[in-house]
């Protein structure tokens, strides 16, 4: 049971490679975190990994078949994608738009039966956003939006789930709720790989870390070992100091130049 | 008690939209029924029954109810149905609530069928015939254009729309060369729709192409809502996404161009009915496409009763659709303003 990158490589344009040789292995119960700078690859490789894109050259192993070789329905039964907001057209319920996520049970020309139904409520109430099911998701907030992204994706029921974002354009207090959620779905035997922005996330809820620059795997590991001032000074560009107390370090913030 | 009052509070809505969209799917029945009463030569219930059921009544009766006016409303029935299907449909898949029915050039396909086979002098199945053909070359030419650009939803709106100025062009191009006696005046008003023609033989290739057309849409309609997603979202959920798109535009066309090549062109039916459907059920397409089936059947019969007993002389559908429809639209347009739920 793992979902397994080898050497991957992505191009958009040929010659020009948005992701090149980049390798990871997931194990259920882990949260993995991607990390970068902008452009650096992240996006892709989470593309790549639910299947919505396919590598031009490596491959990509989900339990060690071939994901390629899935049909789709089988790949969405066993790898659930969270987008960063919603982007459906219409005002849909909390309720229906969670009850998509169960698309890859529902037969060609079926609808989705009191048991769907059961299980949307299931993961509304996992996310704890069960009040809010009869709402328009196009009338919530940025946090309530990204839960029920997630409980859309806990509804899929596939083993894997990848987020892209989840604690981007969020409060503290709402990023810690999501990343929260997302490590305990971790914890009942989920492997979760979610991009961020944020090094102190990955420090905080995640189990593993990958760190990328230019396409290319620049830091892989625990949070602790991988993540140090000089390597975030070389996927960033600037120059970052520790915070810690005696247990060790709590998070990295860049290092700010006081005038005199 | 918490998941008492919950359940309870489910169902009120759940039942009271199940019970709206039957409502509206049995709609058009009366209004049927209640249409075959109105004309020039107005018939009481009774004579109307009688004509239905083989009872006792003139035989110059019956032959205005069943070979008159039963195949025009069921026709008007189907077209109104078929167009506001097709457009809530493509609204859907195009991600778009401004798109309609005729948004891959549909009509303008047709436009050009009917009027070829006019100058052509073809007579009325030659128009139907042509028109068909038309309006199915045009959209599977935009479809074409669209996919050679990778099949992304703006290209294919943006073939849509090329392909729709070019027929109109060819369109006034067969106008320009039409006899202006004759055959430029009969384009020109097939060019406004308009149902007065109809009889059995212009209805069952009609009936045959929506069953095909509104089944599929049927049986598709769970699924159109995860194509209001992002592509990248849709594929995730294990859609073939490119796939399901092609089939149902390809069905969404059947059923435009099956319509316009009976009734020319209606607009405004295949825009507004799906908005005013969402309006009542909510955007949940396995509520919204047979609602959308029931109101757009229900508003064309009533436009066909208005067009047909305004006027001594009948009046062009799409003339009316536009003079009623805009107003209409424009009062719930801003009862929906008002309402603070904006416009989606």
């Amino acid at each position: 049971m793992s979902l397994v990158a080898r050497e991957i490589s992505y191009a958009y344009i040929p010659g020009q490679y948005a992701l090149s040789g980049v390798s990871l292995t997931l194990e259920p119960g882990e949260v993995l975190f991607l990390l970068g700078a902008n452009g650096s690859g992240k996006t892709t490789l989470l593309e790549c990994l639910c299947g919505v894109r396919f590598p031009q050259a490596g491959e990509i192993l989900l339990d060690g078949a071939p994901l390629s070789s899935l049909p789709p329905r089988e790949r969405a039964k066993r790898i659930a994608y969270v987008p960063q907001f919603p982007e459906a057209a219409f005002a849909y319920t909390v309720e229906e738009m969670v009850l998509f996520g169960r698309a890859p049970h529902v037969g060609p020309f079926g609808r989705p039966t009191k048991k769907d139904q059961e299980k949307v409520e299931k993961a509304l109430e996992l996310v704890g956003i069960y009040p809010l099911h009869k709402r328009a998701v196009n009338t919530l907030s940025g946090g309530e939006r990204r839960l029920v992204l997630i409980a859309r994706g806990l509804a899929q029921e596939a083993p894997y789930l990848l987020l892209d974002e989840p604690d981007a354009h969020l409060d503290p207090a709402n990023q810690h709720r999501i990343l929260s959620v997302v490590r305990d779905l971790a914890k009942q035997g989920l492997g979760v790989v979610a991009t961020t922005h944020n090094p102190n996330s990955a420090l905080l809820y995640g189990q593993r870390v990958l760190l990328l620059r230019s396409g290319k795997t620049l830091a892989q590991g625990e949070p602790f070992v991988a993540l140090s001032p000089e390597i975030l000074a070389e996927a960033y560009g600037i120059t970052f100091q520790i915070l810690g107390d005696g247990s060790g370090p709590r998070a990295f913030i860049p290092r700010v130049e006081r005038k005199a | 008690m918490h998941a008492v009052s919950r359940g309870a509070k489910r169902a009120s809505w759940e039942v009271r939209r199940a019970g709206l969209v039957l409502a509206l799917c049995l709609l058009p029945l009366p209004i049927v029924f209640g249409s075959l009463l109105l004309g020039r030569m107005d018939l009481g219930a009774r004579e109307v029954w009688a004509s239905l059921l083989g009872g006792a009544v003139p035989e110059t009766v019956r032959a205005l109810v069943l070979r008159v006016r039963l195949p025009r409303l069921l026709a008007a029935a189907l077209v109104g149905a078929n167009l506001a299907v097709s457009g809530a449909a493509f609204q859907g898949i195009f991600r778009n609530p401004l798109v309609e029915s005729r948004i891959l050039g549909v009509s303008a396909g047709a436009g050009l069928g009917a009027a070829l086979a006019m100058v052509l002098r073809s007579g009325p199945l030659g128009i139907q015939g042509l028109s068909f053909i038309g309006g199915l070359l045009a959209a599977g030419l935009a479809m074409l254009l669209g996919t050679a650009f990778g099949g992304g939803i703006l290209v294919l709106v943006l073939s849509g729309v090329l392909v729709n100025s070019f027929f109109s062009s060819l369109v006034s191009l067969v106008k320009y060369f039409a006899d202006p006696y004759v055959q430029l005046p009969g384009i020109t008003f097939w060019l406004m729709g308009g149902l007065s023609t109809v009889r059995w033989a212009d209805f069952w290739p009609l009936a045959a192409a929506s069953a095909i057309g509104l089944g599929g849409l049927l049986l598709l309609r769970w699924r159109l809502n995860l194509l209001t997603l992002s592509e990248a979202e849709a594929q995730a959920l294990g859609l073939p996404v490119k796939r399901l798109r092609f089939l149902t535009v390809a069905l969404g066309t059947l059923l435009t161009a099956a319509s316009v090549s009976v009734s020319g062109v209606v607009g405004w039916i295949g825009l507004i009915v799906p908005h005013a459907a969402r309006a009542l059920v909510g955007p949940d397409h396995l509520f919204l496409i047979p609602a959308a089936a029931g109101l757009g059947a229900a508003v064309l019969l009533i436009f066909d009763d208005i067009a047909r007993t305004l006027l001594p002389t009948e009046i062009p559908l799409d003339i009316l659709t536009g003079l009623i429809g805009v107003p209409v639209f424009f009062l719930l347009f801003m009862r929906q303003i008002r309402k603070g739920g904006g416009w989606r």
